[in-house]
């Protein structure tokens, strides 16, 4: 075992400080550290998505992240989504259409959305399934989760539009 | 009575029975507040991880954990030796066999469990499990369960030398479990042997696993002073998981809590009880602290629970003119190591017996052979009734299989065939009782939905095209009408560990009329807060909005054997109906005593009763719940509460017909699924949305299963698919777009007509995607291949029908 070393980074605009080894994982400081139980652990090897947050504007999975990685990164996970009183347009069609079962998928399914449509505000179905292809579900068939994105794209785009 | 926009307005606001209610779970999850078992944290909560064998079958010479011990923050390591004394080194399966909780003296599968570090942080635990020093030495594997058969093979289960008797019956050999049968042998030879027409194939149920995206953990947590045991984990079955832990530890069941919080998906993965378990719960009683155990996705894919391993040889006997006149099938069941199937106690081969499928058939026969092998143990229900899928791909396959015999088409083979409508109750020459079907109705409504004609003559188009060198792709259409047996069961003939396969409601009802609702299942992403306050709401007239329900917390919850085998719904689904109506029945007495009318002069109405004949003299529930709770009436104790224990009087029999068309690629050996069509019956509908979602996720694990998902070994016995990289598991991107569609033909004997749907489009959809495949290659002589139809085996078969030129 290393030295800790000390890490510093903003995780849904909260300013935090921590110690950890250098070979530790972000998704381990996340959940184990600062409590941050979103994200969660699928595999371990970057194939299911269940542990996706969103990292400096990229969709990153943090179960293959180091944790000095994130030195001074801006982190985004589900809880940082949504208000306190109120889901997320992509949270809210996802309950809307269904496109959950037993959730443990969803925060990562959920975040990596969020990123896609930051990218694509007004993807196509096919872009969907392929900007989702890093998210393993193993309840819905994915079925309902292309239609909760596409729903929530036009939701966000026709409040955009009404913003301007 | 009351005009017609009230009456419907009191119902549509109850979100009651058929609504598509939106689910009250999702809030929690879509923000990533759910509560999983590794998300639970305790003061000073040590973590346990796994020493396994990396040899399949080998003698263990020794273990040395001093190096392990030495690296500060390791507290214990346990091993086989440590365990002994408590008489907890080997503990008793679901299925009357018994497994080593830490390796006894030798290991018998690659991951096996050997010895448990426990330490302060999982990173040295990790550490320590690297630290441990096995001593093996290796000794002949077996993999294949019909070589593992032979005379001279070597014995793999030393413990039970010289024991030829097992818990099912006579054991033949050393690596033989048992031998089951249903049916009358001598006399679906009779009716083969004296055929027309006579079809045999063997057809391979690959073993597969079923991989829930959260895998297997716990947190055990001992607290010393007051004796009392509390268990947090994934379990399907949180009641029985408690009864087992204090038949084993010793512990008083009053004094061990055991909870299931939210759980990431089971499919039948979280049924058993896994050493994990076991261990955690002795290091906890060693260390006095909480100790948590949460297995990786090698250690899931490898050591806990697969599902299948079938090898199904199958006689089928008909008419010229495709009349079946019997079936007889044998199978060689690969268990593994040690039989942990978890099923009813009495069926060592669940309900493979349901292989008769959705067809009449006069004479039946069927054996099974459980053995053993040096793969990981298991068998348990992937997303399906006991063995069902299995006995559902079986059939499926031998209708195929016997059309190309006849000549004949496969979906008029089928119609053929089917039990009639006006035969139900029917009874099947395995023995069940089906309980109702409309199989025609059903099947004539999807060959008209995909336009079934169509589909065949440009199938015989595609392939002149393809004779003719204009295409290099093959139109393959994939027919299943299913049976599905689910909603164990009855108790005169289902028990778990001997306790009987009931379920259990409990309601009350809160003054203000609101009420909460406590069952003895436990949802895994079925959305059971959703549905069973849509039944209550149903009936007892107080809105699910209203209704909040809990399960899972064995301090709490009365007494169930869980969720799996579809059986939710069947059987505490009807538990919540019944308790209602003894709620209702209560409320009826209160209604009259505060109406000054006799019971009986009363009748229900949505939500309140009403004095017949009058009605602006009405009570409703809400009302009545109120007044039981502030009044003193006469002959009736105070609150509004009931309990309903319910025994199912016979399983359901939900079905349904799927129809697959599906392009392959000759070169490649790439599938496009172009359609799916899915029409299922289960009967009495709760919640649209709810069964469309269940649909379409059985279905893309039925995809997954078909097209590629394995767990593959070598012949030293190495598991080749440990990974999610190997492990196939479809992604939005191979998964097609699914149209669903229903019929409803109710059950007779369940108090509200439900037949359960979660596994069935797991049991259709396998054979359905794999008679699309051989369906493609029918014309070119394919009678039968086996799965995965991954791409390379996909390419092979059309390599070796010399479609390659």
């Amino acid at each position: 075992m290393s030295d800790k070393m000390h890490l510093k980074l903003t995780v849904n605009g909260e300013a935090h400080e921590t110690l950890a080894e250098p070979r530790e994982l972000l998704i381990h400081v996340l959940r184990e550290q600062l409590g941050i139980t979103g994200p969660h652990i699928g595999c371990e090897t970057s194939h299911c998505g269940a542990c996706t947050v969103d990292m400096g504007g990229k969709s990153v999975k943090a179960c293959t992240v180091f944790a000095a990685q994130a030195q001074g990164a801006e982190i985004t996970t589900v809880e940082g989504l949504g208000a306190p009183d109120g889901l997320h347009v992509l949270q809210e069609m996802f309950r809307e259409h269904h496109g959950l079962q037993c959730g443990f998928c969803t925060p990562g399914m959920i975040t990596r959305a969020w990123r896609l449509l930051q990218d694509n505000p007004s993807p196509t179905e096919e872009e969907v399934r392929f900007g989702m292809s890093g998210n393993l579900c193993r309840c819905t068939g994915y079925q309902n989760i292309v239609k909760a994105i596409l729903a929530a794209a036009d939701q966000m785009n026709a409040m955009k539009e009404a913003a301007e | 009575m009351k005009d017609l926009p009230d009456t419907e307005e009191r119902k549509a606001g109850l979100k009651g029975l058929g609504c598509s209610r939106k689910r009250v779970e999702d809030a929690r999850f879509t923000q990533g507040k759910g509560n999983y078992v590794d998300d639970i944290k305790m003061a000073g909560m040590l973590h346990g991880d796994f020493v396994r064998s990396p040899y399949a079958h080998a003698r263990v010479k020794s273990i040395n954990a001093e190096a392990a011990l030495a690296l500060p923050g390791v507290i214990a390591v346990l091993t086989a030796k440590d365990l002994e004394p408590l008489g907890l080194h080997w503990m008793p399966t679901l299925a009357g066999d018994k497994q080593m909780v830490l390796a006894d003296g030798k290991v018998l599968f690659q991951g096996q469990e050997v010895a448990f570090v426990v330490a302060t942080d999982r990173y040295i635990a990790a550490d320590a499990v690297d630290l441990v020093e096995v001593d093996y030495e290796d000794l002949p594997v077996v993999v294949d369960p019909f070589k593992a058969q032979d005379p001279d093979a070597p014995v793999l289960r030393e413990d039970l030398e010289g024991v030829t008797e097992g818990a099912h019956g006579p054991r033949r050999h050393h690596n033989h479990i048992f031998t089951w049968e249903a049916g009358d042998e001598a006399g679906a030879n009779a009716a083969i042997d004296g055929a027309e027409v006579v079809a045999e194939e063997t057809i391979y149920y690959h073993r597969t696993h079923p991989c829930p995206l959260e895998t297997c953990g716990c947190v055990a947590s001992m607290d010393k002073v007051n004796g009392k045991l509390t268990l947090y984990g994934t379990f399907q079955a949180p009641h029985v998981v408690r009864t087992v832990a204090s038949l084993l530890s010793g512990i008083d069941e009053h004094n061990i809590r055991v909870v299931s919080p939210d759980i990431g998906g089971g499919f039948g993965n979280k049924v058993g009880v896994y050493p994990g378990y076991v261990c955690s719960i002795v290091a906890t009683i060693v260390t006095g602290k909480p100790v948590k155990w949460v297995e990786d996705r090698m250690e899931n894919l490898m050591a806990t629970a697969f599902a299948r391993d079938y090898w199904m040889t199958g006689r089928i006997g008909a008419t010229k003119d495709g009349r079946i006149t019997g079936l007889h099938a044998h199978v060689t069941a690969d268990h593994g190591a040690f039989d942990a199937c978890a099923d009813p106690t009495k069926f060592p081969a669940g309900f493979f017996h349901i292989c008769t499928g959705s067809y009449d058939i006069p004479a039946a026969y069927c054996a099974v052979d459980g053995i053993y092998t040096n793969k990981a143990p298991g068998g348990v229900a992937y997303r399906c009734s006991f063995r069902v899928t299995e006995a559902a791909y079986f059939i499926e396959r031998m209708i195929e299989v016997l059309a190309i015999k006849l000549g004949m088409d496969a979906a008029e083979l089928r119609a053929k065939n089917f039990i009639r409508k006006e035969q139900f109750p029917y009874t099947s020459a395995l023995g069940w009782e089906y309980d109702s079907g409309d199989y025609h109705t059903a099947w004539d409504k999807a060959l008209k939905a995909v336009g079934y004609e169509a589909l065949r003559k440009e199938q015989a188009e595609r392939v002149e095209a393809f004779k003719r060198g204009e295409t290099r792709k093959l139109l393959g259409i994939g027919l299943t009408h299913f049976t599905e047996i689910v909603g164990a069961g009855p108790v005169k003939n289902c028990d778990i560990l001997g306790m009987g396969m009931f379920d259990s409601c409990e309601i009350r009802i809160h003054p203000t009329g609101s009420a909460i609702a406590r069952l003895g299942t436990i949802s895994q992403g079925q959305g059971h807060a959703t549905t069973f306050a849509q039944i209550l709401a149903s009936e007892i007239g107080i809105s699910a909005d209203k209704i909040t329900v809990e399960e899972g917390d064995t301090d709490t919850a009365p007494y169930g054997l869980g969720t799996y085998g579809s059986r939710s719904t069947p059987v505490a689904g009807a538990a919540t109906a019944m308790a209602g109506r003894k709620i209702r029945a209560k409320a009826q007495m209160i209604a009259a005593y505060l109406l000054e009318v006799h019971d009986d002069d009363l009748e229900w109405d949505i939500d309140r009763f009403v004095v017949k004949g009058a009605p602006e003299r009405f009570k409703t529930m809400a009302e009545i719940a109120y007044a039981s709770y502030n009044q003193a009436i006469p002959g009736v104790e105070p609150g509004l509460e009931a309990v309903s224990y319910y025994d199912p009087p016979n399983m359901t029999y939900p079905f349904g017909a799927y129809i697959c068309v599906m392009e392959i690629d000759v070169d490649t050996g790439e599938h496009e699924i172009r359609q799916f069509y899915a029409l299922d019956d289960c009967g009495t509908r709760i919640n649209p949305m709810i069964i469309e979602g269940q649909v379409h996720g059985g279905l893309t694990e039925a995809l997954a299963i078909a097209m590629g998902q394995e767990i593959a070994y070598d012949d030293i016995g190495n598991v080749k698919t440990g990974t999610l990289m190997d492990f196939f598991l479809p992604t939005a991107w191979e998964t097609p777009h699914y149209t669903t569609d229903h019929t409803e033909t109710p059950s007779p004997h369940h108090p509200i007509g439900a037949k359960g749907v979660g596994e069935s489009p797991n049991v259709g959809g396998v054979p359905a995607f794999s008679n699309a495949v051989h369906d493609a290659f029918r014309a070119f002589g394919l009678t039968q291949t086996h799965m995965p139809h991954d791409h390379w085996r996909i390419w092979k078969t059309a390599r070796d029908l010399g479609l390659h030129g």
